[in-house]
């Protein structure tokens, strides 16, 4: 405490405030405040304490998980037992079982169903209501309102709607002499019934983008196919589907990544049945991990889903450049 | 109608009266029809849900469905508090819904802040980190993040569904970020000058001027956490401790222990608190929807 030495702060934008300091370690300007102040003015040190939880959040619940999941995808583990190291017997048991290609069939079965009609109804939704309609906004309200449900909830209406005897939907066939159909009791309408549900869910957001996307063509474009007197059709095909594009490919990279995770849908309204017609990639890796505790198994399956829509997503931005137009926008 | 087009109308031209085409009613009248019908697919299982939520159990296997219930029986949204532990079950939703965004809007503003506004080594290779991971689909890290919440001793609570929301995620750190990225640099430096330190700004400063794009990031999570399944499938084996979604999928096993009416009464007060924020906040929901591309 004798010390009576000054030491100005080499940082800080009030470093002559330290020459006459009262306490040379607590005061203002002793050798811990200073100390206090250099940190005070680090960014780096701010930074990290910033980051902190996102930093624990990445190396816990991201990058230890997945480096953790490829070690459990070559072991054998029940969860009591100790694992055991099996190389890439995981995979290859996968690769051999039959329910595996079933639910990756079926995996893709929902998306080359959903995705297009999905896509398509939206634009149709997204380009009557970038006309100016009167009532824009209560259509796009009522357009995007199923999405924001959950869909447990909305199953459970949906189940009803899909009922063989008592169901809306063979209701409203009735009128056209279609008979009765089951749904969701037979393999050959399950998926497209899940598939139905999943559009009427998704149509709404998937148009809100459309919508965004049709609002960034200029407006000069219309006018100049306007003047080479351009019909509407014409119109869109030359004009504005170009433009949008861009819009319509990342719909697509996020659309096949969505389909592979598909989950909710099908574990609520047919649990994969019937016969296992709507059994997909994650309600497999599910029953894997939490109903059979292989977590090995579940945790090669999560690779090779993961490896799937890499690759998906790897092939669509290889064959854009066919399509998709960046110069324009 | 496209500026151009309609100074290009004869009437600007010509002295008679323009006469619009028939074309242009007939355009009109199919636009108004394919939405309407759109607007009437979207809206029935709403309705069927509403108006079954009001009947008798004996009324609502009723065929065709009538829409309108006779008698209407509002006992139904006073029966289902007592039939199953609902009220738990709508507290539990409450709790972790608005306790993980809550975690979701401190912890990624506060990582956003300092990705946007400080310098620092490796905030790139962080930065590029953390946008990587919104790429592996969480099936992953799925089993050994059961198995870390395991270790804890925290299945069958509610920790494991609010815990990871405090610890940042991609989507709100990116969207945040590029928010703060648009706050102009004079402001910082007043306040440094000032001899505010960084919390300081981002508390002060950021934070108040984030207001819209943290609305946005908030109903997303909100919704994320409200509507989800998987994780109070995983989590919680207790029936009073788990959350709507899951509380409902159960209720509709095969041992059903509502009937339809209350099961339609249980799903419709379980989209009510989304739906209704949803439409108070319109403008900040479809903001983030443009601005990600994300579904809930």
């Amino acid at each position: 405490m004798g010390a009576s030495s000054i030491r100005p702060s080499r940082r800080g934008p009030a470093g002559n405030a330290t020459v006459t300091a009262p306490n040379p370690v607590f005061g203002k300007g002793g050798r811990l405040a200073s100390a206090l102040q250099r940190i005070n003015y680090s960014e780096t040190f701010w930074a990290y304490l910033f980051l902190g939880p996102t930093l624990i959040g990445l190396l816990v619940f991201s990058l230890g998980p997945i480096l953790a999941s490829l070690g459990l995808s070559l072991m054998k583990w029940n969860i009591i037992d100790t694992p055991k190291w099996v190389g890439l017997l995981n995979f290859q048991v996968l690769f051999k079982e039959s329910l595996f290609w079933k639910a990756l069939v079926n995996t893709l079965r929902y998306m080359v169903m959903a995705i297009p009609l999905e896509m398509l109804l939206s634009l149709v939704f997204a380009v009557l209501l970038s006309r100016g309609l009167r009532g824009e906004s209560f259509f796009r309200t009522a357009f995007f309102a199923p999405g924001v449900c959950s869909v447990v909830a909305m199953a459970m209406v949906w189940r009803q709607i899909f009922d063989f005897k008592l169901g809306m939907l063979n209701g409203l066939l009735s009128y056209f002499g279609v008979n009765p159909i089951p749904w969701l009791l037979i393999t050959q309408t399950a998926m497209p019934a899940v598939v139905l549900m999943s559009v009427w869910m998704g149509v709404g957001f998937s148009m809100l983008l459309w919508l965004a996307a049709l609002q960034g063509v200029p407006q000069t474009y219309y006018d100049a196919a306007l003047v080479d007197g351009a019909g509407r059709w014409a119109k869109f095909r030359y004009v504005t589907w170009p433009l949008i594009t861009p819009t319509a490919f990342f719909m697509l990279i996020i659309d096949v990544i969505a389909s592979f995770q598909v989950f909710q849908q099908t574990f609520v309204l047919t649990g994969g049945g019937p016969q296992q017609s709507t059994y997909t990639l994650v309600l497999y890796i599910y029953d894997k991990a939490f109903r059979n505790f292989l977590l090995g198994d579940a945790s090669a399956t999560a690779y090779v889903l993961f490896f799937i829509m890499l690759g998906l997503t790897v092939v669509q931005f290889r064959l854009q450049k066919r399509w998709v137009n960046y110069e324009l926008a | 109608m496209s500026s151009l087009s309609k100074s290009l109308t004869p009437s600007r031209f010509t002295s008679t009266v323009y006469r619009r085409p028939l074309r242009w009613y007939v355009s009109k009248i199919i636009a108004y029809g394919v939405l309407v019908v759109g607007t009437v697919v979207m809206i029935i299982p709403f309705m069927y849900m509403v108006s079954t939520s009001l009947k008798t159990t004996i009324d609502s296997y009723s065929f065709p469905p009538t829409w309108i219930p006779n008698p209407v029986v509002w006992q139904n949204y006073v029966d289902i508090w007592k039939m199953a532990p609902l009220f738990n079950v709508a507290i539990n939703s409450i709790k972790i819904s608005v306790l993980s965004t809550l975690g979701q809007v401190i912890s990624c503003s506060l990582a956003a802040f300092a990705f946007a506004r400080l310098r620092f080594k490796g905030r790139e290779v962080i930065f590029m980190l953390v946008l990587a991971t919104m790429m592996i689909p969480s099936q992953v890290t799925l089993i050994p993040t059961y198995l870390v919440f395991r270790a804890f001793g925290w299945i069958n609570t509610h920790a494991p569904l609010i815990v990871p929301s405090w610890f940042g995620g991609a989507f709100g750190i990116f969207l945040v970020r590029q928010f703060f990225l648009s706050i102009p640099e004079e402001l910082v430096d007043a306040a440094k000058v000032d001899g505010c330190n960084p919390f300081r700004i981002y508390w002060q400063i950021f934070m108040p001027l984030a207001m819209p794009v943290l609305a946005t990031m908030a109903i997303f999570s909100f919704l994320n956490s409200w509507n989800d399944l998987l994780g109070p499938l995983i989590y919680l084996r207790d029936l009073v401790l788990m959350t709507f979604p899951v509380a409902l999928a159960s209720f509709s096993g095969h041992n059903v222990m509502l009937n339809l009416p209350l099961l339609m009464t249980a799903s419709l007060v379980s989209i009510l608190p989304t739906v209704i924020l949803v439409f108070a906040m319109q403008k900040y929901f479809i903001q983030g929807i443009v601005l990600s591309g994300l579904k809930v």
